[in-house]
């Protein structure tokens, strides 16, 4: 049925037409009656102590309510921000969580570190009374890249944490692993750096809070992927309200990446000063505070090492990552070089023998956490560069080198021997859809013509792969994380046969608009224009979860299947009762009730309106038709795929030329194939603006970021890309009710890998991402010098 | 404070304003059009893209003041009695906006590009386009849209 609209099909996005008419609700876009503008003085050095503030004249300035510092929250009792996932040392030693106020109270750690907030009855006004407040610094010497923290003589970037060391973590089998080394026929090793990256989502970030002070209800508007983790952490921990009186509404949000997972400073004070001042009080980003304060990407320091038989078949893995965690921990920052990085070091073979150590680190730069991907990313880099050095290594074939030790279609469940079980896959077949896509065959025709032309020609593989559907609650329990990640549904009839459907997802460019309402048509026979999706406000949904990690339809679309469940229960009762017949004998499909044997039926909306206008109702049947369902996934999700680049390398210039880009990806069943492939464009993308162009640089001497605007900081634009070419292949995913394993990071994963291992093939030479021109000339020279 | 005077959407609009006002702020908190989004403050991002007098200007960079008389068009004056300019319409066909904050300057820009190019092909399109960022879409579906609109509109 509804083959136009229900799954599989690509319907057009049902949100589009408020963005495209510029009717969005952005956070900006929302004003409050009697709103006053919050600024915040923010720290220009990267770790200095604050000897003294002096607000005196600020606060005579023309229009200013009100200037708050770092020991005002602190007198109010608010408690400082939290990281909610604990990670335990491998000398049994919990992580090092240091203070992390929301201003600043005696120390600066990076700079942009908040050090007071001005409330004035206008920006400019805030703006400029902020230039008079006075701060006496007395400067330190910082520290800035995770390498250098450890080092004995690094600058101590909090008190409480000796050697800047927040955690000494270990995954995996060490003596294995050893013994795998040691009986090796081969060993590849390499260094690599995954570069740091700011998130920019095109929205900056912004919060309003607001105060009623009839109902002491605060109301905070702001800029999230998760309102109701952002209301329940700044109630239970950080003491803003109690949870009831708290209602945080995230209303169209323009991109987030993982970046507006976390709880902020600035959203926490104004929800705070807004009960403080009894007014509304709106703060909106610019983009270098964006810069400055959103929560950074990657930042990894690696060594990795491949032991192998002679017939180039892994033996073991060994991986050591220094995870630059920036100055304070982030709202999760602890898991994503930890369980979202080791646990994913198998990849797609299978190397029996794998040992992790990660020591994460404090420095004087922004905090680091989830950014699309999260760890992922990270994981897959490690795994497809030393697979890649490895075959170049044995001069064996990369793709032979793969295919000699993925693991076979018919193994699953498998289990790694890194605490994961895949359920479902074929690695094998994206390998050769990808090999088809980008022409394998005509390769070498291709190669031999740029060289005819004075060009280097490079291709390079990544087979990815990820856990995703984040997660099941009693797993992530079990290794740290202080919340449960299942999610919530509320199917709503509405008595004249429409559907809202409250979800605890958060759509910011997912579409789910859509791709929700397409299960609701496919599954109760609703006309999509009938379903209206809402999302996003504390005060509306069942409390949620939210969207990251590419959980949103494995869990939060398995939530609403299992409403739907429910739906179509308690309609059995009643279609029972309407045709007068037995409830075992009703048969539903696609919104239509029947008696099983018979020609009579009832349609959904019938039943719906039977249940709100119950005149001739079941007697022992509550009336309504709305369910709200809970759903905890069984196991993560484990999408995977290859993804192959092609480049032509101008030696004389350092140009790389991203020629071809082949994805063959299995996210299992697929609800709309057109938001599918967009995810893909967007994910490849930006892990091609990662090895090509970005990079967050901090001086190493003053800690100031180097690239802290567009004019430093390269964002991947229109004429950096050529058209993907796309296959999905599906193996279904055994875990959930839709079969749907995320789509959402898989090509930001797979990318950096793929184009990194096509540009060091065309250069013969590894080097680090960005591949920047200058980078990657150098390389060249070097290489042509070399042979001369 | 002085006035300034403008037509924008086809309607006659005159206001009081800070000198420093920018345009993009008077569209948004003087007019309410907050369809133009502010993306960063370096002119780079191209959200707050709008049309004076036909040409496409990033509101972000030029101040209210100097737009006495002129004709502004925003996203929000595209559609016509409920129907979506061609390039509207084509995003929405080819999927050309996830997020939708850095749509409307990206949909601004490319009629421009459509109008001073007819019938561009992808590379131009990609150059064109060079001034709006997108983190989301990867571009590939908006260049498709630019294509496809270009063909409706007459180009």
């Amino acid at each position: 049925m509804s083959s136009e609209t229900g799954i599989g099909a690509s319907v057009r996005r049902k949100e589009d037409k408020r963005f495209l008419t510029g009717k969005g609700r952005y956070l900006d876009d929302i004003n409050r009656p009697g709103q006053a503008y919050g600024v915040f003085l923010r720290s220009p050095h990267a770790f200095a102590k604050i000897k003294s503030i002096d607000i005196a004249e600020a606060s005579k300035a023309p229009g200013v309510v009100a200037i708050y510092t770092g020991s005002d929250l602190a007198d109010d009792g608010v408690g400082g921000l939290i990281c909610g996932w604990g990670i335990t040392s491998k000398d049994g030693e919990p992580h090092k969580a240091p203070a992390h106020p929301a201003i600043a109270v005696d120390t600066v750690r990076h700079v942009g570190d908040q050090v007071a907030f001005v409330i004035a009855d206008s920006v400019a006004q805030a703006k400029d009374a902020a230039e008079l407040i006075e701060v006496d610094y007395d400067e330190l010497t910082p520290v800035v890249s995770g390498a250098d923290a450890l080092a004995s003589g690094a600058a101590q970037v909090h008190d409480d944490v000796p050697g800047n060391l927040c955690y000494d973590w270990e995954l995996g089998d060490e003596a294995a692993v050893d013994a795998a080394f040691s009986s090796a026929a081969h060993v590849t090793k390499l260094d690599i750096y995954n570069n740091r990256l700011v998130p920019n989502a095109m929205e900056p970030r912004a919060a309003i809070g607001d105060f009623d002070a009839g109902t002491d209800e605060i109301i905070l508007y702001t800029t999230s992927q998760n309102p109701h983790v952002a209301r329940l952490v700044l109630s239970a921990f950080v003491g803003i309200a109690p949870e009831h009186k708290l209602r945080v509404i995230a209303p169209d949000v323009g991109g987030g990446f993982g970046s507006k997972i976390f709880i902020y400073a600035e959203e926490t004070v104004c929800a705070w000063a807004a009960r403080k001042i009894n007014r509304a009080v709106k703060w909106t980003a610019e983009r270098s505070e964006s810069f400055l304060t959103d929560a950074h990407g990657r930042d990894h320091h690696t060594t990795a090492e491949l032991a192998m038989d002679a017939n180039g078949k892994f033996l073991g893995l060994r991986v050591n990552t220094i995870a630059n965690m920036g100055a304070y921990l982030s709202t999760f920052a602890t898991s994503v070089p930890s369980y979202l990085y080791a646990t994913l070091l198998a990849g797609q073979y299978t190397t029996p023998a794998i040992y992790a150590n990660v020591k994460a680190v404090f420095t004087n730069t922004a905090p680091v956490d989830a950014y699309r991907g999260a760890g992922r990313p990270e994981a897959t880099y490690v795994i497809e560069r030393i697979v890649e050095r490895a075959a170049r290594d044995l001069g064996m074939s990369p793709v032979e080198l793969r295919k000699r030790n993925f693991i076979a279609p018919d193994a699953y469940p498998y289990e790694t021997p890194v605490i994961m079980t895949y359920d479902s896959g074929n690695y094998p077949l994206n390998m050769d859809t990808a090999l088809k896509l980008i022409d394998y065959d005509g390769y070498a025709a291709r190669k031999a013509d740029s060289e005819s032309r004075g060009k280097k020609r490079g291709i390079g593989f990544s087979s990815f792969i990820e856990a995703c559907g984040i997660a099941p609650s009693a797993a992530v329990g079990s290794l740290g994380a202080g919340v449960g990640l299942w999610e919530s549904a509320q199917v709503r009839f509405n008595p004249t046969g429409s559907v809202t459907v409250f979800t605890g997802s958060h759509s910011h460019g997912q579409g789910h608009e859509t791709t929700f309402a397409q299960l609701i048509t496919e599954h109760l026979g609703v006309p999509i224009e009938n379903v209206e999706i809402s999302h996003g406000d504390t005060g509306k949904v069942p409390f949620g979860m939210g969207t990251y990690g590419s959980r949103s339809l494995a869990v939060g679309g398995s939530a609403i299947m299992r409403a739907v469940d429910k739906i179509v229960e308690k309609g059995k009762k009643v279609a029972a009762h309407l045709m007068e017949a037995s409830v075992e004998d009703i048969e539903h499909a696609h919104g239509v009730f029947k008696v099983a044997g018979t020609d009579k039926q009832v349609t959904m909306a019938e039943v719906a309106f039977a249940a709100y206008v119950p005149h001739n109702y079941p007697p022992d049947l509550e009336p309504g038709m709305d369910e709200t369902a809970f759903y905890d996934p069984t196991n993560f999700t484990f999408p995977a795929g290859t993804h192959i680049a092609e480049v032509e390398i101008d030696p004389d210039t350092g140009v790389v030329e991203v020629l071809d880009w082949a994805a063959s990806d299995d996210f299992g069943n697929v609800i709309n194939p057109m938001i599918v492939e967009g995810q893909i464009h967007g994910g490849v993308a930006q892990g091609i603006g990662q090895a090509l162009l970005e990079n967050a640089v901090y001086d190493t001497e003053t800690g100031q970021l180097l690239s802290g605007s567009y004019m430093d900081y390269t964002m991947p634009r229109a004429d950096d890309f050529p058209s993907l070419k796309i296959e999905t292949t599906n193996t279904p995913c055994p875990g959930n009710p839709l079969g749907v394993k995320g789509c959402g990071e898989a090509g930001a994963i797979a990318a950096p890998a793929a184009l990194m291992n096509a540009i060091t093939d065309a250069l013969g030479v590894e080097i680090d991402m960005p591949a920047t021109r200058e980078k990657v000339w150098h390389a060249a020279q070097s290489v042509q010098q070399a042979a001369e | 404070m002085p006035n300034v005077s403008m037509t924008v959407n086809g309607k006659a609009v005159s206001a009081e304003v800070e000198p420093r006002t920018l345009l993009v702020q008077f569209l948004r908190e003087k007019l309410s059009l907050t369809g133009t989004h502010v993306g960063c403050d370096t002119s780079q991002c191209g959200a707050c893209v709008v049309h004076v007098d036909g040409k496409s200007v990033k509101a972000c960079t030029t101040l209210a003041l100097q737009h006495e008389g002129a004709d502004v068009t925003t996203i929000e004056g595209l559609a016509q009695n409920g129907e979506l300019h061609p390039m509207q319409a084509a995003f929405k066909e080819h999927h050309g906006l996830q997020c939708g904050f850095c749509t409307p300057g990206m949909v601004m820009s490319a009629i421009d590009l459509v109008n001073t190019h007819p019938n561009p092909d992808e590379q131009t399109i990609r150059e064109g386009l060079e001034g709006n960022i997108c983190r989301c879409t990867g571009y590939q579906n908006i260049v498709k849209a630019v294509k496809a609109a270009s063909d409706n509109m007459g180009g």
